[in-house]
């Protein structure tokens, strides 16, 4: 019996360390690979469309009602020390240092991981990958670096334009219903906002890009067992990528906090 | 020469190939015979370097395929074609875009060229006029068709055949036979078939091998192996539903 509940743990571990070894190691070959020639710009920009400009509308609709709502939010707070001139700060620093990334992030990953994995998963199971493979084609080249970089292209400027969104949401919600005046709420978000807290915002969204592109291919590239298995993997996919986007947001956060000071 | 030694696979605890021998000879077609899952699309796959054995090797032209790098083998694949039993076209590509898929890729020939060798290859399957379809377009002996095609598009020396003919009606079984024999007469390319269909393994085959419980137990010429003294491979290739092999699977 006891000897029965340590062999369990000890083969979750065991897999634990193959997954995180077996994504680590797509993770290398596909940087070993990713800029060695013939680059397939076709292939890149293709789906610089399909992640990037395609996941405009849900990006927008987010973070126009996030800003939104952490504007009412802190104006109920603030209302009480009759500070609501900060609320334009709060909401320009929450959301490009934290907000706009990671909901972008996780979006992204619900939206444009899942569709890697139940891709490559497809491709994987109806043996399209074997093909590629006996065509003397690289499936990491052909498959993976090219979802790999348009999402390190894509993801930050999708956060910036989150940025943006957010921002506009608050001064909606600032101007027009907490008659702040626009010149005000404008002052008040620029001034206190600093490059730094931008750049840290997209250096975070950068390595949500890798957490995404990789684990959606890593998991597509696992996939066994027809339709079910590729509901499977695209499931874990998702379930994956946001924890670990959310860990490593935190660990970023932490990390720029203790450096900035 | 394609020679396999010893080779064992296992997924998991289902042990498929079991010290399996097998001498491949250049020039001949051979055809590898042998009940649903008894491990011939596993065989093919390690021909081709997809899967790498547990134990065992192939060795092709004096190469062990499990040893060469990514680079010989890619090259040495160059020289392959294979027909996947169920075609595992490219979904995202265009029925143009997989046949030519290692032309455009793999070489630096022009637009003319490739769209003429791909016509070419697409004739020789009797297909024409559906370059611009997707896969999902087509029916299955046509995805099986355009997967032929691909894989005879860069004039490869080898072609593994899994399952030709399944899936397809009887008149185009009979022209896909027609085509395996042709490009082994005219191009004089080696083959391994694999099916279960006898009427094409009559046909097409040189050599016909029986893979039966991870081995091959008996290779001879098809003139030879319809008068066979093997009882296995006497309820194989006549088809009964009585003989060794089943009572052994209802023992088990
Ligand atoms: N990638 C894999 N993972 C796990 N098991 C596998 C895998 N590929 C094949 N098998 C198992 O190996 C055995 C042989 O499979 P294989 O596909 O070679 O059969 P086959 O002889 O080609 O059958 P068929 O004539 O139906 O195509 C089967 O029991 C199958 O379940
Ligand atoms: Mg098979």
């Amino acid at each position: 019996m006891n000897h029965n509940i340590t062999k369990t743990i000890g083969m979750r571990f065991q897999n634990l360390f193959l997954y995180i070894g077996g994504a680590t190691l797509l993770f290398i070959k596909t940087l070993l690979v990713a800029f060695t020639p013939p680059l397939k710009v076709r292939h890149i920009l293709q789906q610089m469309r399909k992640t990037g400009v395609d996941s405009l509308p849900i990006v927008f609709l987010t973070s126009l009602f996030t800003g939104m709502v952490l504007a009412l939010q802190s104006a109920y707070q603030m209302q009480r020390i009759s500070a609501q001139i900060y609320i334009a700060s709060l909401v320009a620093l929450s959301i490009t240092r934290e907000l706009g990334p990671v909901l972008t992030g996780l979006v992204v990953a619900g939206r444009v991981g899942a569709s890697i994995t139940a891709e490559l998963g497809t491709m994987k199971v109806t043996e399209q990958i074997d093909a590629l493979e006996t065509l003397a084609a690289n499936p990491v080249k052909y498959l993976v670096v090219p979802r790999f970089l348009a999402l390190l292209i894509m993801l930050p400027l999708l956060t910036l334009y989150a940025d943006c969104i957010g921002i506009f949401g608050g001064y909606i919600v600032g101007v027009f219903k907490l008659n702040l005046s626009p010149s005000i709420y404008m002052n008040m978000t620029t001034n206190p906002l600093q490059l730094k807290d931008v750049f840290t915002g997209l250096f975070k969204s950068g390595v949500f890009a890798i957490i995404i592109s990789i684990i959606g291919c890593h998991e597509g590239f696992r996939t066994t067992g027809g339709a079910e298995g590729v509901g499977r993997s695209t499931t874990s996919s998702v379930v994956i990528a946001f924890i670990l986007i959310i860990a490593a947001d935190c660990f970023f956060t932490a990390l720029f906090y203790f450096i900035g000071r | 020469m394609i020679q396999i030694i010893n080779l064992n696979k296992s997924f998991g605890d289902n042990h498929v190939l079991k010290n399996m021998n097998l001498n491949i000879e250049d020039g001949i077609t051979t055809v590898v015979i042998g009940r649903s899952g008894c491990g011939k699309s596993v065989l093919l796959k390690h021909i081709i370097g997809i899967l790498k054995p547990d134990s065992g090797q192939v060795i092709v032209d004096g190469q062990d395929v499990s040893k060469l790098s990514a680079k010989e083998l890619n090259k040495l694949r160059l020289n392959f074609g294979m027909i996947f039993q169920g075609a595992a076209l490219f979904d995202s590509l265009t029925v143009y875009e997989n046949v030519g898929f290692n032309l455009i890729e793999h070489t630096d020939l022009d637009s003319q060229t490739i769209a003429r060798r791909v016509k070419e290859s697409m004739a020789l399957v009797g297909l024409k006029g559906i370059e611009d379809l997707r896969p999902a377009e087509l029916s299955g002996g046509m995805k099986k068709r355009v997967g032929l095609a691909r894989a005879i598009c860069m004039s490869p020396k080898l072609i593994l055949y899994d399952e030709p003919t399944t899936g397809v009606d009887p008149i185009l079984a009979d022209a896909i036979n027609d085509l395996i024999k042709d490009l082994h007469d005219k191009l004089k390319v080696t083959s391994i078939v694999v099916t279960h269909d006898m009427v094409s393994a009559y046909k097409v085959g040189d050599k016909i091998s029986m893979l039966y419980d991870g081995k091959i137990i008996e290779t001879s010429a098809p003139e030879k192996i319809k008068n066979t003294t093997n009882p296995v491979v006497k309820q194989f290739i006549t088809g009964a539903a009585e003989g060794p092999i089943t009572s052994r699977e209802t023992n088990e």
